[in-house]
């Protein structure tokens, strides 16, 4: 088999089990900048199998994609350190306020700006809104096949893909031809580490943006080494309808966001003495509910 | 007046829980827009397959009979919903949040630009006024979901994109029969009208599919356990009390993650919906997520070494103390009592 062109869908997500006050803005939008940022954790498993048919597809290039803020050039980062060639930042404005589907768009218009593509993995769903839409939106958006709950990608002779799938009453083994998009699972194998070598290799790696906002001048040494910098895409970039993107471009609003407030009513509070458990037991039996 | 469309999950000719659920909740939802309940069957061997569907109150089943179309795969399938959709412009459309309905959901409305929203603990019809725009509008479907990590509770609106679509989990929705002889259409789809060919491009090598081993739906007594409750050790000590109270055993997400329990036996937003008579809560915190999955047991028991774990707020009955020592005396008395 030919190398394989793949390109990995991840997100930086903000990490939901560390979400303070001020995690809102007004207008029921998630306020990223008060959070602290992770590698979508599935996308990390995505990133996995694609390294994997990397490792046994000689050739291969995997490519991450995320659609973010400055910063989320850190993920991208990330995935260098654990094995991918490189990244492609997407970022814009315009792209502010998008749901699933206005997310999709971009990014597929952005899949289409990066040449041919063989096999696009993404992780099934990000923890920030669990919804496992954006894979399969990209994937009718591009015209391809879609495999979602993946736990195992294996590349098989004549362009041809082998997938084994976690669903929720067992596992199906699928075949099928590239290109294609794969959604993967959390309980797929996890991604491997860093490696200390692509660390030194590719921690200064940076995007445009990063580098004018260093204060000295290294311009010299990442035109002397091109895989320190990262790709970045605009709207101006890529090929665009305005009206698909960001809040206009999304079909689905936002009419309601209720903190969550847990209403206190009377519980009967016991301890974990005999006394107070042995009468726990007994009105529970002599009112049926166990017995 | 645009329909309500429910799409049934069919598997070894049986119509899926979630869709029936699903089905009932459509039939109410039609009710109060005062429009017709439809829904599509898709697969091989569907004869008779409208006698399960109907009941639910369903005005016109659709149903695509092809041998090609067993077991699903996500292309043509796709392909014969929003063709259908397009010709019968639903104004509604229901899917299970299953690894069906996930696959599909997205793609057609994808496919459709039209809005979907995962997910769904409540789904309710309501008003909305856009302010900026000056517009109103009737009978939107609010789509209700936990978001962000479960710390807010997001009403979602389709206003202007139809059908407004939605998935829901298995056991969120009540599941009831309208009536047995309720009058229906079956309007049988000309397959080739809807898929091509190149549809069928995933061929399915293998399928190992094996009935849940364990019941927690069903289960009248449910003892969950969460990340407090330590270990896989300290765990089996919640399936002893399980077995002497005639139970199951039901485990929060942090609890699946750390490894105590096997991910069938999540209860919460990502997991199953339980209503047991009995709860009892081991070392649970009480994220909303997990109360999606418990709030409406009749009784809740809540065993915590934090007096003030969020879970506490709606239990009936809190046992500040370690499970490791609550639980087995739980055992010890519940046999002296029932001698």
């Amino acid at each position: 088999m030919k190398g394989l062109n793949i390109i990995v869908l991840a997100k930086q997500v903000p990490d939901t089990r560390n979400v303070g006050k001020d995690a809102m803005k007004a207008d029921g939008t998630v306020n990223r900048a008060a959070l602290p940022a992770i590698f979508n954790p599935e996308d990390l498993n995505a990133l996995e199998q694609a390294l994997r048919v990397k490792d046994a597809v000689p050739g291969t290039t995997v490519t991450i994609l995320t659609m973010g803020p400055g910063r989320a050039a850190e993920i991208i980062r990330e995935g260098m350190y654990r094995g991918a060639d490189g990244g492609v930042l997407l970022t814009d404005r315009a792209f502010a306020g998008s749901d699933t589907l206005a997310t999709s768009y971009a990014l597929s218009q952005a899949v289409k700006e990066l040449g041919k593509v063989d096999l696009i993995v993404a992780g099934r769903q990000a923890i920030d809104g669990d919804t496992a839409q954006v894979g399969p939106q990209v994937a009718e958006k591009l015209g391809l096949n879609q495999i979602t709950y993946a736990e195992e990608i294996v590349a098989e002779k004549g362009n041809k893909l082998k997938v084994v799938r976690r669903l929720e009453n067992g596992v199906e083994t699928v075949r099928t031809k590239l290109p294609l998009v794969v959604t993967v699972t959390g309980s797929a194998p996890d991604c491997r580490s860093r490696n200390a070598k692509r660390l030194m290799k590719f921690k200064h790696a940076k995007t445009l943006n990063e580098l004018q906002n260093e204060t000295q001048d290294y311009t010299h040494l990442y035109d002397e080494r091109p895989w320190l910098t990262i790709k970045e895409l605009t709207v101006s970039d890529i090929e665009v309808d305005h009206e698909q993107l960001g809040l206009s471009g999304s079909p689905t609003k936002v009419k309601k966001i209720e903190n969550v407030v847990l209403q206190a009513k009377e519980a009967k509070k016991l301890s974990t003495a005999d006394e107070d458990i042995d009468s726990l037991m007994k009105e529970l039996i002599e009112s049926h509910v166990i017995g | 007046m645009n329909s309500v469309f429910v799409y049934c999950e069919i598997e070894d000719g049986v119509v899926a829980e979630v869709s029936q659920e699903l089905l009932t909740k459509g039939r109410s939802l039609a009710d109060e827009l005062k429009c017709d309940l439809e829904a599509i069957a898709i697969g091989s061997g569907l004869e008779g397959i409208e006698k399960q569907i109907l009941p639910f109150g369903v005005d016109t089943l659709y149903t695509a009979d092809d041998k090609r179309l067993y077991p699903y795969t996500t292309q043509p399938h796709t392909s014969i919903v929003v063709k259908l959709f397009q010709e019968v412009k639903p104004q509604i459309a229901l899917m299970g949040a299953s690894s069906i309905g996930r696959d599909l959901g997205p793609r057609v409305s994808s496919a459709l630009h039209s809005g979907l929203t995962a997910d769904c603990t409540s789904l309710i019809i309501g008003d909305h006024e856009d302010k900026k725009a000056k517009k109103k509008y009737e009978n939107l479907l609010y789509q209700i979901r936990p978001a962000f990590g479960g710390n807010i509770i997001a009403t979602i609106i389709n206003p202007d994109c139809r059908p407004q679509m939605a998935t829901v989990r298995e056991g969120v929705m009540k599941k009831e029969v309208r009536d047995e002889n309720y009058k229906g259409e079956v309007k049988a789809l000309d397959v080739n009208k809807y898929v091509s060919d190149e549809d069928f491009a995933v061929e399915i090598i293998e399928r190992h599919l094996e009935k849940s081993k364990v019941n927690i739906k069903g289960a009248q007594v449910v003892i969950a356990g969460g990340y407090g409750v330590g270990s896989k050790e300290n765990f089996d000590l919640l399936h002893e009390l399980a077995a002497v109270l005639g139970g199951e055993v039901g485990a929060s997400r942090a609890a699946v993650d750390a490894g105590y329990a096997d991910h069938e036996r999540q209860i919460g937003q990502t997991g199953v919906t339980v209503r047991p008579k009995l709860y009892i809560a081991c070392g649970i915190s009480g994220q909303v997520q997990h109360r999606a999955g418990m709030e409406e047991s009749a009784q809740i028991i809540s065993i915590n070494t934090d007096p003030n774990a969020p879970i506490n707020a709606i239990a009936d009955y809190v046992i500040t103390g370690d499970v490791a020592e609550v639980v087995p005396k739980m055992i010890k008395f519940y046999k002296q009592n029932t001698k």
